[in-house]
């Protein structure tokens, strides 16, 4: 367990994405962008008050904003990291090479996955002083904030399966970003429309009853995150549906689901076919 | 010890390796002969557990590569006609990489990367980064990377190409060099009067067929069915001409075009009978000065071998 933890291909992803320039410019973006928001916000709704107070329903407003940039930031950013993880070396000409050592190709595709998503949380971690303004005024409990950062690692990791499966599919890497983006853009703005149309669609026929929101919802990561912390919407959409289980539980085993399966495909592809192991006896 | 037992790949219907029987002995140096497309590049893949068969088997060192691929990655060392190298890495990390890749605990690597630096004659660049290596210090440093593991078989395709003639010089050394520690190699190259030099045996493969196999002088010898022999005299020219035109054995008798006094001819006889048709032309008075054999050369014997194949 330990050597797929610690192994020779995490060791140079992590010093390979950590050294480059590319990689320190991806923080100063990433916080650059979130703390344009929290400064912003702060002098909107102070602006117009009579004094410049910042109320704790403020401050939770503020969180509330804070967690969905980060979220468009985490779908942004995912993709890009990882749909050329495999694609990319094999454009460089550098993946034959590595598939001849004896790495497993689990340890290969985990270790991708694991770079990519450590350097994601590193963002996040170095983001969370811009979150220490909203304790400061208070209105949030840290509870919130670790179940939010649970559903950003969750998407992170079933975004950064994808684009790693796709890396290994698709043989370019552009395409592969493509795609990635285009699924991303799906679960992310896809769902969030077809669970508006068609509960506008049911909401004025009361008596029928439909699961197609509750399918639609679960797959979108800004409506659990809004469910985190508004239950109304999610209540609505159970109460539409008719689906006792909680929409945060169906979330959860779905993009477990995906990842599992993401990462299921792309360790079966990534070396050719072989034959099976011959039989002793 | 390398063997292919009627090894076929096909893409749909274009067929890119045509039943490939090899059988390579440890420690024999097997120059693998082709123009580009023939093949050479897709056994190598396959023998390197990159690639699966349609049909056939291959073995490195005794282990079927499709089914036990991971023993076969021990046994190799495999070079790609083309690779790439992680920029941001310097000369001694690369190596380093591939050490652990192939679970050389840190101690040791530490002893056999400056070794390995050494016989590739990269010592001097241990720090830099892989980036600003010339494309001669790339091959070589991808050469190392492929030693690391100390395999007993080395599969490099086109280990020389791309190179200027003294990095191909250097290249060769070290071959050379691999060659005297006992290493089973399997080398392709364009360029084959260098393999010729090397190896102890040659593949001729043309369109995924193995159109030759053999030692180097044992495959000229078998194209050397029609010699080709100039005769150079003092004098009398064209009662030379008549004399060898009766001749049984010769054919396509001419005068040189760029020596008026010498003849050309094809001759389809043996060794034996060449000595007595020298010794009969003497003693008819022919005033001959020079009786020699065209020298062939391994691009020749390509030539002959791939005349009238197809390429397109």
């Amino acid at each position: 367990m330990k050597s797929l933890w610690i192994n020779p291909v995490l060791n140079k992803e992590i010093k390979l994405r950590f050294r480059s320039f590319k990689g320190f410019l991806g923080v100063i973006f990433y916080l650059f962008a979130l703390g344009l928001v929290a400064l912003g916000f702060i002098i909107v709704s102070t602006m117009y008050g009579q004094a410049a107070i910042f109320r704790p329903e403020e401050s939770r407003m503020m969180f509330t904003v804070l967690s969905f940039v980060q979220m468009v930031l985490i779908l942004f950013m995912t993709p890009g990291l990882t749909s050329g993880a495999i694609s990319g070396e094999r454009e460089r000409q550098t993946l034959n090479i590595l598939l001849t050592t004896p790495q497993s190709s689990v340890t290969i595709i985990i270790s991708k996955l694991v770079s990519s998503i450590s350097y994601l949380l590193l963002m996040m971690i170095a983001s969370l002083p811009l979150y220490s303004i909203v304790f400061l005024f208070g209105g949030v409990s840290p509870s919130l904030l670790i179940s939010t950062f649970c559903i950003y690692l969750i998407t992170m990791i079933a975004i950064a399966s994808l684009g790693v499966m796709f890396s290994t599919l698709i043989r370019k890497t552009i395409i592969s970003t493509i795609v990635t983006y285009g699924v991303t853009v799906f679960l992310a703005g896809g769902t969030a429309f077809l669970t508006t149309i068609i509960g506008q669609l049911f909401m004025y026929q009361q008596y029928s009853q439909s699961i197609v929101p509750y399918l639609t919802a679960m797959f979108n990561p800004f409506f659990i995150l809004l469910s985190n912390f508004e239950s109304y919407l999610t209540d609505e959409i159970q109460r539409l549906s008719g689906i006792d289980f909680p929409l945060m539980a169906s979330f959860i085993i779905i993009y477990v689901l995906i990842s599992v399966l993401a990462i299921g495909i792309s360790i079966k592809k990534l070396r050719p076919r072989m034959k099976a192991q011959k039989r002793i006896g | 010890m390398i063997e292919t037992v009627n090894l076929t790949k096909k893409y749909g219907s274009f067929t890119a390796l045509d039943s490939l029987n090899l059988k390579i002995e440890k420690g024999t140096v097997f120059g693998f002969v082709g123009h580009n497309g023939a093949g050479k590049s897709t056994t190598f893949s396959i023998l390197s557990t990159l690639l699966a068969p349609t049909s056939g088997t291959a073995y490195v060192n005794g282990y079927d590569v499709t089914r036990e691929p991971k023993k076969v990655r021990n046994h190799i060392g495999y070079m790609p006609d083309f690779f790439g190298v992680y920029d941001q890495f310097k000369t001694v990390e690369y190596l380093d990489f591939y050490g652990a890749s192939y679970g050389i605990p840190k101690h040791e690597r530490e002893i056999l990367i400056p070794q390995l630096l050494e016989l590739v004659n990269l010592s001097h660049k241990k720090n830099e980064y892989v980036d600003v290596l010339s494309r001669g210090m790339k091959q070589r440093l991808c050469l190392a990377r492929s030693l690391i593991h100390d395999p007993e078989v080395l599969i490099l395709d086109e280990p020389a190409s791309g190179l200027d003639p003294r990095a191909r010089i250097e290249m060769r050394e070290i071959l050379k060099e691999l060659k005297s520690m006992g290493k089973t190699i399997l080398i392709s190259s364009h360029i084959l009067p260098e393999l010729a030099e090397m190896c102890d045996e040659i593949g001729v493969i043309t369109n995924g067929r193995l159109v030759a196999s053999g030692s180097v002088t044992s495959i000229q010898n078998q194209l050397k069915a029609n010699k080709i022999i100039h005769v150079k005299l003092t004098a009398d020219l064209e009662k030379a001409i008549v004399f060898f035109e009766d001749e049984p054995k010769i054919s396509n008798l001419s005068k040189n075009d760029k020596h008026d006094d010498t003849i050309t001819f094809s001759y389809s006889g043996t060794d034996v009978e060449q000595v007595e048709l020298l010794k009969k032309a003497v003693s008819n008075g022919l005033q001959i000065i020079s009786f020699g054999q065209e020298e062939t050369d391994l691009e020749d014997v390509f030539l002959e071998i791939t005349k009238g194949v197809d390429f397109s």
